[in-house]
């Protein structure tokens, strides 16, 4: 080994990551099991298990690959575990990262025997992979506009944090009945606090005439193939029987969740099945009785600090108005309750970014944010805060630089795509790469620029289990298999206005659209909207006053919808167009083929 | 061979200082992999240039002793390797001169471009070696040829693909592992250290003694580098495929394939 070595000039102010998340021990254990996996000495059951509840799942038809899900608290990361990810990822996996819809990155096609190195490589940087999958309370999200959003009332990620703290490696969260999910939002708007297990609002309330700390709470929501939106459990939760709370619903959920049938195992389905006051009963009995029955009281360590931002050098030079600058402001920005600063969101495309850009993107949080941080987001997306409005113009132009400065990240041209056939078992169509597609094609069409269209959301799976959310899109889909005689062709259900926020839908199903007619046919739908249009009105709400009945004055249900697209979801014969009949990504013939599903251990 | 010359250990790699006092006590040959333009803009002091490309025109025996020989290289002379493509062709020539039996050969532990970039000497004279004489003793151990490969997989051997994960997941030799030379650089060094590419084999339940055959995409130079990972934890019975991946294809020799997924559709490139 040489001993000199390389030092770059970075600034040396740059806040590493405060909490340790990883265990090394974790890593050798892991790679002890492969071994004796390999050897024929555990089986291969026991394996999975382990192996999902250290954050490895099966890659597509074979288990020599693993996909590794990082779990990162609140989508947190800091510049130093980024260029960590980017080396491991060169490394063991295919050079590039996936952001997840729920915050993390994942790291696909990394060999088996390899995992434990990654895992040793996260724990060197303070990440884990525990209890990122398999039956275990999933990484605790928080809306990446925590702490800046002019609408919240107080900055959730101390609880998120807090809570994660407290259920990670907990005895309590080890063998639970099916997954567990657990959001905090900034507010009603940025976050899904009733798609999920447990959602959570912060919310000022009042206790004994004092102002009190405290959430909305909603239990019971999720996506899949069959999905439930959240109840709110009481007006209002104090801060100090969050724990309990939380608590206590786990516990219920382990009691009493569904261990026989692991399609009906998550909570919404238990709560479903009992009705929602006989759970709110329970839930509220169990709190009171936890309370009562523990000698300790039980608390989360919410870190009360106040974060000191450090002072970040504004650009002295201003660089010339790149092109396209504009444009890239206004659908990629967000200006934060703190006057003179704002968040940059990442466009990528389903979530994909290359070691390389990792890198820039590492070195751009160092130069330019006050927090030193990035937060992934709930899209497949990536957060720059606490960026000086002065800096924008230098930010865009290193973006620029990378390939990274694409507009539309707030806007619909901005498409969620789950992993589909590029990697997942259970997947029948590649939803990953029309996502990019669609995406493509929208950015090129300058959707993004369209004011009407700025709300609106397209979120696209590969299977009708809702990994990519389509059931909370504006235009949604599913992925399929349709046949016309003998042939197959890939074939999405699209669904229509689902929305995620204080009115929380779930989509309503339209029609079958083929894969290769979803461009089409999401404009034809833009089109009709632009004709039926009251003055003002945006392509969500449009659809919300379509399927609440009140549409008009041509299309007035979605029956009128799927009837003038007709002509655009026609198949034709293989004859005809041969390529209609192959899924983006593939030459051959469609067909369908899948295996044992890994979300479940 | 007497058991003398089998436990004479050659060093793998050589780090910058250890190479820097070898070339101020002139013991050592430096040669640089780089191309002709490349190395005439500065170089390591006293390097000779031979470029992969030259080497690749004409890598028979007896062209690469005559290299040898022209370079002033004799058969007890320490050579050191160096290239700017993270080691992968100066593993290459170290290979070949391998081949042709010279022992003490060597890859310099960082590239030409770390080396720059540490602020270490380099200058632009280019050196008039005296001619010298090398022996030819060729070391077919270390060669697989393709009509070896399925043989020696039969009898337990291990095939090793060096290539990036895509392109193994793409096509790749029935049979083989793939260990992706990314794997095997650390930060600026081109070889991890020895205690961490242990792991990396230990964890694939390669016991020290296997015979590996390493290949790559087409000429040797990724799975040369393989060969020398291998090399640095001791391993004797490693060889490389040095006509590699390329020629197995031209042959039309069966090829397995990762199938039922857009892997490459996961990529952000």
């Amino acid at each position: 080994m040489s001993n000199t070595s390389i030092s770059q000039s970075k600034p040396d102010n740059v806040p590493k990551h405060k909490i340790n998340w990883g265990r090394l021990e974790e890593a050798e254990r892991f790679s002890e099991m492969v071994k004796l996996f390999r050897q024929g000495k555990i089986n291969r059951d026991d394996f999975r298990r382990f192996r999902l509840q250290h954050g490895a799942y099966g890659s597509r038809m074979t288990d020599d690959y693993s996909m590794i899900r990082l779990k990162l608290p609140a989508g947190e990361v800091y510049s130093e575990q980024l260029e960590k990810i980017a080396d491991l990822s060169e490394q063991f996996s295919i050079g590039s990262a996936h952001v997840s819809t729920r915050q993390n990155f994942q790291l696909h096609w990394v060999a088996l025997e390899d995992v434990s190195e990654v895992l040793r490589g996260l724990a060197e940087s303070g990440m884990t992979t525990r209890e990122a999958c398999g039956n275990s309370v999933r990484s605790i999200m928080c809306s990446p506009l925590a702490g800046v959003c002019p609408d919240e009332v107080f900055d959730p990620t101390p609880y998120a944090v807090a809570a994660t703290k407290f259920l990670l490696r907990n005895p309590l969260c080890q063998a639970l009945p099916r997954k567990f999910k657990i959001n905090f939002t900034c507010c009603e708007k940025h976050g899904m606090a009733r798609m999920v297990d447990i959602g959570l609002i912060p919310q000022q309330g009042e206790v004994n005439g004092k102002p009190q700390r405290g959430f909305k709470i909603f239990l019971g929501g999720g996506l899949g193939a069959q999905s439930f939106v959240g109840h709110q459990l009481e007006p209002f939760t104090s801060d100090d029987e969050l724990l309990y709370t939380i608590v206590s619903v786990i516990r219920i959920f382990d009691r009493l969740g569904n261990r026989e049938n692991m399609a009906r195992a998550r909570m919404r389905y238990l709560v479903n099945e009992m009705g929602w006051e006989k759970f709110q009963n329970l839930v509220l009995k169990e709190r009171a009785m936890i309370k009562m029955l523990l000698s300790v009281i039980i608390k989360l360590e919410v870190d009360k600090t106040t974060e000191v931002l450090r002072k970040i050098s504004i650009s002295s030079e201003m660089p010339s108005l790149p092109q396209g600058y504009a444009r890239w402001v206004k659908s990629n920005t967000f200006k934060q309750k703190q006057p003179g600063f704002s968040c940059i969101f990442l466009t990528l495309e389903s979530g994909d970014v290359t070691s390389n850009q990792l890198r820039a993107i590492a070195d751009i949080a160092r130069e330019f944010t006050a927090d030193g941080q990035i937060r992934n987001g709930f899209t497949q997306d990536m957060v720059f805060r606490w960026v000086r409005d002065e800096d924008l113009p230098r930010v865009y132009s290193k973006l620029l630089e990378v390939g990274l400065a694409n507009p539309g990240a707030l806007t619909m041209a901005s498409v969620v795509g789950c992993s589909g056939t590029t990697s997942c078992n259970l997947a029948l169509t590649n939803s990953h790469r029309l996502a990019k597609e669609v995406q493509r094609k929208f950015i090129e069409l300058k959707i993004d620029e369209d004011d009407d269209l700025r709300n609106s959301t397209i979120k696209i799976s590969g299977c009708p289990n809702s990994c990519g959310q389509h059931e909370i899109a504006t235009i949604g889909f599913y992925g399929g298999g349709g046949r016309l005689g003998k042939d197959m062709y890939p074939l999405y259900t699209m669904s229509l206005g689902g929305r995620s926020d204080e009115n929380t839908t779930l989509g309503h199903t339209c029609t079958k659209v083929p894969a290769k007619r979803v461009i089409p046919t999401i404009l034809k739908i833009v089109e009709m909207f632009k004709s039926e249009k009251k003055s003002g009105e945006t392509l969500d709400l449009w659809m919300r006053r379509i399927i609440e009945g009140n549409g008009g004055p041509k299309i007035k249900s979605l029956d009128d919808i799927k009837e003038l697209l007709k002509p655009v979801v026609i198949a034709p014969t293989k004859d005809q167009d041969e390529d209609f009949y192959a899924d983006y990504g593939s030459d051959g013939s469609y067909h369908t083929k899948t295996g044992r599903g890994e979300c479940a251990a | 061979m007497c058991g003398l010359s089998k436990e004479k250990t050659t060093r793998v790699i050589v780090d910058a200082d250890k190479l820097r006092s070898e070339i101020r006590d002139k013991s050592v040959k430096v040669l640089d992999i780089r191309k002709e333009d490349d190395y005439k803009q500065g170089h390591i002091p006293g390097a000779i240039n031979l470029p992969l490309a030259s080497l690749l025109a004409d890598d028979s025996p007896d062209k690469v002793l005559q290299y040898a020989q022209s370079f002033g290289i004799g058969d007890e002379t320490p050579v050191v390797v160096y290239d700017d493509t993270f080691g992968a062709l100066a593993s290459r020539v170290a290979w070949t001169l391998e081949y042709i039996g010279h022992e003490d050969v060597s890859l310099l532990d960082i590239t030409y471009g770390t080396w720059k970039k540490l602020g270490l000497e380099i200058n632009s004279e280019t050196p008039s070696p005296v001619k010298t004489n090398h022996s030819l003793k060729l070391q077919p151990q270390i060669l697989a040829t393709s009509d070896y490969l399925v043989p020696a997989k039969e009898k337990g051997a291990i095939l090793v693909d060096n290539r990036e994960r895509l392109n193994y997941l793409e096509q790749h030799i029935p049979g083989a592992i793939n260990i992706p030379y990314r794997m095997l650089a650390s930060g600026q060094n081109i070889l991890r250290p020895k205690e961490d590419l242990r792991r990396l084999i230990q964890n694939r339940n390669i016991t020290p003694d296997s015979e590996i055959i390493t290949y790559c995409g087409s000429v040797g130079t990724l799975s040369g580098l393989g060969y020398y990972a291998l090399k640095s934890l001791g391993m004797d019975n490693v060889k490389l495929y040095v006509r590699s991946f390329k020629e197995w294809k031209s042959l039309e020799k069966p090829i397995e394939k990762q199938q039922d997924a857009n892997y490459w559709d996961l990529s952000a490139e």
